[in-house]
């Protein structure tokens, strides 16, 4: 088993030919297929490695939760100073709590915590094990009889489909309670009052399927993560740049799959 | 009869249209201390890869105490290299973690010791090497041949009968790159190790090996003792003799 793989990823540059552009996405997308083989055979496989799992839940979940509370509650704010007025305009100003509520848990929450975490953790994962591929760390793990798919890939990408659920309900939560506080600055209403009037009429079908999909957004940010790291060449500055494309890689997968999947949550959870 | 611990034959390897072995034959006695010389880019360290499986060769075979490697299942694989140390350019050390830590690593994963016993051993195979007073020290904060002793302190983990060297003298001080020669002339002498050091330093090799390869394009250009080498006819032998003198 040998963890190098070599292709380069794929950049749509004037100096490239749409030929070759192709075939190198084509590569990119044999070599992630593979690996992505490569880790499930490795994560069902025993023993399972439940110390670097905790580990790595640690690392992507505690660490990232401030930046997460702050972006959710970022976003409860502008989302009520936003709607407030627009509200007010058409009569509705009492439907506040709800639009907030509803705008958060089923969108805005998932999705900038997945986009948040995707820049934090996502980046640490490139560049970690970028890092750990150009000092030849990852081949002395194998030399040593360890698979590096199972204890470095499989933990941080089950790692990162545990955790991302769990931000976003600190980020709704946050969120919630800060568009209230922006609310209530400018007509005061009590937070009981405001919570009950936003949580009416929200199903389980309005909460908890939005909230599972950011499990998939993990699975694809750690998958996406892990393979750019573990095929970084060229030193310091593959390391930056495996860093980089994850990041950007991940952020726009998780665009293009919340679009697929907030369709498909509309066909089996229709509202 | 105990079959010989390393056996190549044919090896080849390609990277894209770069051959970089052509067809290598080389079989190493159990205990022998096998340097392999050569200009950098030769294939010195290709060569140890595709013996510990990190690499697959093109064609050519590998035989590792007796078994052939090239086409072995993982898990046949990893047994494999329980039995074989490596110790990388850089020493590989795994930076999140302390020297101790690093040492105790394959301990770890592949023995049922107790955390005390498992402490006692990693201490021990520190103290082999000189570094028992440094065990919680990360690997960032210490120097070059140190990084390679604690390499060679984890590679020793296991009690390999193969040890793998990739270039254990190179960027080392004269006097710290005899004590690492001195470390694998002691794995022999202790436990009748059979080693393979990948070097371009002739100076050390002279020193700590039995034998010698010289690689050149690839391909093996001459075997022999240090004595074969002086006596040797060829002006890339004898240019890389005085250039190394």
């Amino acid at each position: 088993m040998a963890t190098s793989v070599s292709t380069p990823i794929p950049q749509a540059s004037p100096a490239i030919r749409p030929a070759d552009f192709v075939t190198a996405t084509l590569e990119w997308f044999g070599e992630l297929g593979v690996f992505c083989v490569n880790v499930a055979k490795a994560m069902f496989s025993l023993p399972f490695e439940w110390s670097e799992f905790v580990h790595q839940v640690d690392a992507a979940g505690s660490k990232s939760l401030p930046l997460v509370a702050l972006a959710g509650s970022a976003t409860g704010v502008v989302l009520s100073l936003q709607s407030r007025a627009s509200l007010v305009r058409f009569g509705a100003k009492g439907m506040l709590p709800t639009m907030l509520v509803f705008s958060i848990i089923k969108e805005m929450g998932p999705i900038i915590t997945a986009l948040v975490a995707s820049g934090r953790i996502g980046a640490g994962i490139g560049a970690e094990l970028g890092s750990m591929k150009v000092t030849e760390q990852i081949d002395a793990m194998e030399a040593s009889a360890v698979n590096p798919y199972k204890y470095l890939a499989a933990t941080r990408i089950l790692a990162c489909i545990v955790v991302l659920p769990l931000l976003t309900l600190a980020a709704d939560a946050c969120g919630i309670l800060m568009g209230w506080v922006a609310n209530t600055l400018t007509e005061p209403i009590s937070l009981q009052y405001f919570i009950n009037t936003g949580m009416n009429g929200v199903s389980f079908s309005d909460f908890l399927p939005p909230t599972i999909k950011t499990a998939i957004f993990g699975l694809i940010m750690g998958t996406v993560s892990c393979f750019q790291g573990m095929r970084t060449t060229g030193g310091t500055e593959g390391v930056g740049r495996s860093a980089t494309s994850s990041v950007v890689l991940s952020s726009l997968f998780i665009i293009l799959a919340d679009v697929l999947l907030v369709r498909l949550i509309l066909v089996f959870f229709p509202t | 009869m105990e079959p010989q611990p390393v056996v190549v034959k044919g090896l080849r390897k390609s990277f894209g249209e770069q051959q970089v072995l052509k067809g290598i034959d080389l079989s190493v006695n159990k205990g022998e201390i096998l340097a392999v010389l050569g200009k950098s880019g030769t294939g010195k360290s290709v060569l140890l890869r595709l013996l510990i499986g990190l690499a697959k060769p093109d064609s050519g075979s590998i035989c590792i105490r007796g078994q052939e490697t090239v086409d072995l299942q993982m898990n046949q694989l990893n047994e494999m290299r329980l039995k074989v140390g490596f110790l990388f350019q850089e020493g590989a050390l795994y930076d999140s973690m302390t020297i101790a830590e690093n040492v105790a690593f394959p301990l770890r994963r592949h023995t049922k010791m107790s955390d005390a016993e498992r402490s006692e051993k990693v201490r021990s195979l520190l103290n082999s090497v000189g570094l028992d007073k440094d065990l919680e020290k990360m690997p960032g904060s210490i120097s070059g041949g140190m990084r390679k002793r604690v390499g060679l302190a984890r590679a020793l983990a296991l009690d390999p009968e193969i040890l793998l060297f990739d270039e254990p003298t190179a960027g080392l001080d004269p006097i710290t790159a005899a004590e690492i020669g001195k470390l694998i002339q002691k794995q022999r002498e202790e436990r009748n190790v059979t080693s393979i050091v990948v070097t371009h330093d002739m100076h050390a090799a002279h020193h700590f090996s039995d034998r010698l390869v010289m690689l050149k394009e690839g391909q093996i250009l001459l075997t022999g003792s240090f004595d074969d080498f002086q006596k040797s006819k060829d002006p890339f032998v004898a240019q890389f003799l005085s250039d190394a003198a």
